[in-house]
């Protein structure tokens, strides 16, 4: 057995420790909480309710939910149409990043 | 009062029969009038584990069924007089298991003044492992520390959380408590081995111990002894420790460090 080999052999258990970490986060959102039961359709809703207000690119939309420590954050980001797509959607009404704007 | 227990893991062969043997015997010596009931329809072992298999006539699914009543189906130890078994079918399927027949038989033992019902849980999650976890007050979670077990774990805390009458009356939830199995803390020092605070901290549960991996095991269960008998043991001086801590009393932690050898003891032996 090489340096090399007893190097590498003395971190499996990181190795363990780091896949871990990952696939409990992910079967954690997937399975403990129903969060993904009802993320699409709180993304749905949401964006009607802002898509009422403001024109947004429904490709620029994201809704996660994140665990830290010992508390959930739900993250939504939406990024707001720019300005000078705002302009155009007022003269032309409802250009195509609109989907569900404000009629 | 009495207290439901169930002894789980999600991952088959980590040790949660000899857990529940050994666990009910340690209560059991100390003076408390203990059960512990086989939930693996169909692949019954806990009998064999305690050493009474040949004293087993009904079974719970018997006294589920109508078919016997539960003080003929309840297996005396001959040693300890605390001590009880209930043992499983060997010849019915899972689904012989619901909650209102698991939840009569239960609260008759509550009556007949059991003051722990330790509930041995199948592996998987399927019907029999959510029948064995349903009515539990306290969970001891089995895990080695190896990734599939640790992750099957993750799994069952998430159904211990959510699947349970606990849960669905809003009740306070289940007590769980990490028991690590087959700990070897040589490999655990080469950082081949996930150590216990890699495991408490990936599921994030109070620390009930780790049983030390050693041979005794085997030779306990061939002889159909619980391994906490063998006093002279580290693994049963290992599961006193546990019953202990698991009762409430304050035990320090053994067998997590590799033991430090002097000079001459690593030279000799």
């Amino acid at each position: 057995m090489g340096f090399l080999d007893y190097f590498k052999r003395s971190k499996s258990a990181s190795v363990a420790k780091d896949r871990l970490q990952i696939i409990v986060a992910r079967e954690r959102t997937a399975t403990r909480d129903n969060a993904i039961d009802y993320l699409p359709q709180l993304q749905q809703e949401l964006l009607q309710v802002i898509a009422k207000y403001e024109l947004i690119d429904l490709g620029q939309v994201s809704v996660n939910v994140d665990k830290s420590g010992g508390c959930e954050v739900l993250e939504l980001n939406v990024v707001l149409a720019p300005a000078k797509a705002k302009a155009k959607a007022a003269d032309a009404d409802a250009p195509k990043p609109l989907a569900t704007a404000a009629s | 009062m009495s207290k439901i227990v169930v002894v789980t893991s999600g991952k088959g062969g980590v040790g949660k029969t000899t857990t529940s043997a050994n666990i009910a015997t340690g209560i059991a010596l100390l003076g408390k009038k203990t059960i512990a009931i086989d939930f693996d329809v169909g692949l019954r072992n806990l009998d064999l584990i305690m050493g009474v298999e040949r004293r087993v006539i009904y079974d719970l699914v018997n006294v589920i069924k109508g078919e016997a009543k539960l003080q003929q189906a309840i297996i005396r130890d001959k040693h300890l007089e605390n001590l009880y078994m209930l043992p499983a079918s060997q010849t019915r399927d899972k689904d012989a298991l619901d909650p209102e027949g698991v939840g009569r038989v239960l609260d008759e033992l509550k009556g007949l003044g059991f003051e722990y019902i330790i509930c041995d849980s199948p592996a998987g999650i399927e019907k029999g492992a959510q029948m064995a976890m349903y009515f539990a007050d306290e969970a001891i979670v089995v895990t080695n520390p190896e990734v599939s077990s640790v992750r099957d774990s993750d799994r069952v805390l998430g159904l211990l959380a959510a699947k349970t009458v606990r849960a669905e009356k809003g009740a306070e939830p289940i007590k769980t408590h990490l028991l690590l199995t087959r700990y070897s803390p040589a490999q655990v020092a080469r950082g081949e081995m996930l150590s216990v605070g890699d495991v408490l901290e990936i599921l994030g549960i109070p620390f009930l111990g780790v049983i030390p991996e050693s041979k005794a095991v085997l030779q306990a269960s061939n002889k159909g002894q619980p391994v906490i008998l063998d006093e002279m043991t580290e693994v049963a001086q290992a599961y006193q420790d546990v019953v202990y801590r698991f009762i409430g009393e304050e035990r320090p932690h053994r067998f997590i460090e590799q033991e430090k050898r002097g000079f001459l003891k690593r030279i000799f032996g």
